[in-house]
């Protein structure tokens, strides 16, 4: 039996479900119907009154998840896609985000977003927002990779007492398959090297990690040994195993699926740069979509976003160097 | 569709019964002399910010903390004193957010109108206008699902919030749920400077209800009087379970939108309408027609001595240090990064 990415987050919510009375899911269309992708199919038969339709209100539904957990309840919210959580910005970031620190009581929620490209899908139901969430101070932004990650860091996110942007990616949804659901998890906060090498770091995270591995495998070929570091978390930056992978190559790559106007990737290098300039053989480089709207036409998206052959081509130009 | 409460003044109250002019004179006044005195310190450079007063609106506000029970919610917005302390927001509390206190609910973190207290059910408005109708939702629903019954929530909007999309959003997500929260709109006339013509084009908002599936209350907000009943029977229709209230006080700001405000865009026939009363002396002029204006006047001087006393209490607290802030956004364990750039 095989588990994808997305029967990991719909069996993390259903065990959160079971376990924790205090959890509930707010969405559209996530009650009987089981969601847009079915990341909450069977669960609101199984849990009657918790898993719970909402309008098509986006600030509202993220406003009502901010008053349910301060009072003490663990809301996860699921955007039907990433792109469409703008129209609920205000009351993550000014609202859940700030509720702590003004009050000095926790607002325990997740934000689910479905993010990320896939062919065909256009500017409104393929955007990345991680950039955007860690910019402001009091979220936690978590980017899984993998199926693993997608199950233990979805209910890391549940048990957090802060609100939690947990980024989906719709291409892994259905295609991702690990043999069953993990025993156990990698500490949280922490990135993970998912393939060790000596010649060159590439830090990346969510998707874009399945394409630097391809593209480290590409580079295998003509004997370079690229380190892959899957950021899994992007805010919280686990700074340190950045710096450790770059102490051993002395060459860095970031990339983000995302537009390269600040984000991830830039805050990687800006650190990197910063605390750890001595480690570094060559200038470290980043490598993100391209700064326009995210393309409809496959043809196009395929060359908007970074893609194992464009990363393969980042690296040899940061090893040449 | 106003409801008056004539004659209301000129009668008695039954023994053994809470006198709703004392309740509701006692708290118009308290809030009253404490903006007063708000006002006297920003002029005179104690306070740390802005201040934004609620002259002219006590009643309304005043009569919507004082229907409210231990154990519900209310989410005050800007002008709203009356209605804290209506609720039980210790004065203090107010002081501590205006003259920086340590000590006041927000540390310093936080001040002024933006000040909640979470364990007595005080709502800490953002300034977004509109955000706290989903939030006090969501706070129903939990209870809803916790099993806690008659609790209601009650929150607090002017004209200019109504145009918000949250307000939208908060007041339909809270119907589609038929959850038990009031919402209390201060039309006052303007919004800032923003006269109510620029602000929405129907009649009277408080028609707005029937296309929420809401009930409605338009109520006389320079009448205490008429305030007091319509807010405790909306509060109470809310509590039986006839789902969301929209209550719509009809009065006039009388002050600036903040201290810094003249209001001088203020037209003169608003202030000389019937809206333009001040709903202290309108109680004022009823507890001289029930004899009872020495009562008045004592409410009014044990107000003034507990305005003096927690000035002077609060004026002597400690200040925030930013030696011994944490300066930690999120609670999470391992979540201590430190920012080099700062």
């Amino acid at each position: 039996m095989s588990v994808t990415y997305l029967d990991a987050i719909r069996s993390a919510q259903e065990k959160a479900l079971r376990d924790d009375p205090r959890v509930f899911i707010y969405g559209q269309d996530v009650g009987r119907f089981g969601g847009a992708f079915k990341a909450t199919k069977n669960l609101a038969e199984k849990f009657p009154g918790r898993v719970m339709d909402s309008p098509i209100s986006e600030d509202a539904m993220v406003g009502m998840a901010v008053g349910a957990a301060m009072e003490g309840m663990r809301p996860i919210v699921e955007m039907q896609f990433a792109d469409f959580s703008t129209v609920g910005l205000n009351q993550m970031l000014n609202h859940a985000a700030t509720t702590f620190w003004r009050t000095g009581k926790p607002c325990p929620m997740v934000l689910r977003l479905p993010s990320g490209g896939t062919p065909g899908s256009g500017p409104f139901h393929s955007q990345s927002m991680e950039a955007i969430y860690s910019h402001y101070p009091g979220i936690v932004v978590m980017t899984p990779a993998t199926v693993e990650d997608a199950y233990t860091m979805l209910l890391e996110a549940i048990e957090l007492p802060d609100p939690v942007v947990f980024c989906e990616h719709k291409l892994l949804y259905y295609h991702l398959k690990s043999e069953a659901l993990p025993e156990s998890a990698v500490p949280a906060f922490r990135a993970r090297v998912v393939r060790a090498g000596r010649d060159i770091t590439c830090v990346t995270y969510s998707a874009m990690v399945h394409e630097a591995v391809a593209a480290a495998e590409e580079l295998a070929e003509e004997g370079y040994e690229v380190e892959v570091v899957d950021l899994r978390t992007v805010k919280p930056l686990d700074t340190d195993t950045v710096l450790a992978s770059v102490a051993r190559t002395g060459r860095l790559l970031a990339v983000g699926e995302s537009w390269p106007w600040g984000g991830a990737s830039a805050e990687v290098v800006a650190r990197v740069a910063s605390e750890g300039f001595e480690l570094l053989d060559a200038p470290p480089k980043r490598l993100n979509a391209k700064d326009t709207p995210i393309p409809y036409h496959p043809n196009l998206w395929a060359a908007h976003r970074p893609t194992a052959v464009r990363i393969a081509a980042g690296l040899r130009e940061v090893l040449r160097y | 569709m106003a409801i008056r409460v004539a004659g209301a003044l000129e009668s008695k109250p039954k023994k053994g019964v809470v006198d709703p002019i004392e309740s509701l004179g006692r708290t118009i006044l308290r809030a009253r002399v404490l903006e007063d005195k708000l006002g006297n310190l920003y002029r005179a450079g104690r306070i740390v910010g802005g201040v934004y007063l609620g002259k002219g609106q006590e009643a309304l506000s005043g009569a919507g903390g004082l229907a409210l029970r231990k154990g519900d919610i209310f989410a005050p917005l800007i002008r709203d004193m009356a209605g804290r302390l209506g609720f039980g927001e210790p004065m203090v509390d107010a002081l501590r957010a205006y003259l920086g206190s340590r000590l006041g609910p927000m540390k310093g973190r936080d001040g002024n109108i933006h000040r909640g207290d979470l364990t007595r059910g005080i709502l800490p408005m953002i300034s977004h206008l509109g955000a706290m109708l989903s939030t006090v939702a969501g706070v129903l629903v939990a209870k809803r699902m916790k099993g806690e019954k008659g609790r209601v929530g009650l929150t607090c909007a002017g004209d200019g919030a109504t145009s918000t999309g949250s307000f939208h959003e908060g007041l339909n997500l809270a119907a589609v749920e038929r959850l038990p929260l009031v919402v209390v709109v201060a039309d006052n006339g303007y919004a800032y400077s923003t006269s109510r013509d620029r602000q929405f084009a129907c009649e009277d908002l408080v028609d707005r209800a029937k296309g929420y599936g809401v009930e409605g209350h338009g109520v006389d907000g320079t009448d205490p009087m008429a305030c007091w009943r319509v807010l405790h029977h909306a509060v109470e229709r809310a509590r039986e379970g006839a789902g969301p209230q929209l209550v719509v006080g009809k009065l006039l700001r009388l002050c600036g939108h903040g201290e810094h405000d003249d209001g001088s865009y203020v037209e003169k026939k608003m202030k000389s309408s019937e809206r333009g009363r001040d709903c202290l002396k309108v109680m004022e002029e009823g507890m001289k027609k029930r004899g009872q204006e020495k009562e008045w006047q004592g409410w009014r001087e044990e107000a003034q001595r507990e305005v003096e006393e927690a000035v002077a209490k609060v004026s002597a607290e400690p200040v925030p240090d930013p030696f011994e802030e944490d300066w930690r956004a999120t609670q999470s364990a391992g979540m201590a990064e430190v920012m080099v750039a700062s």
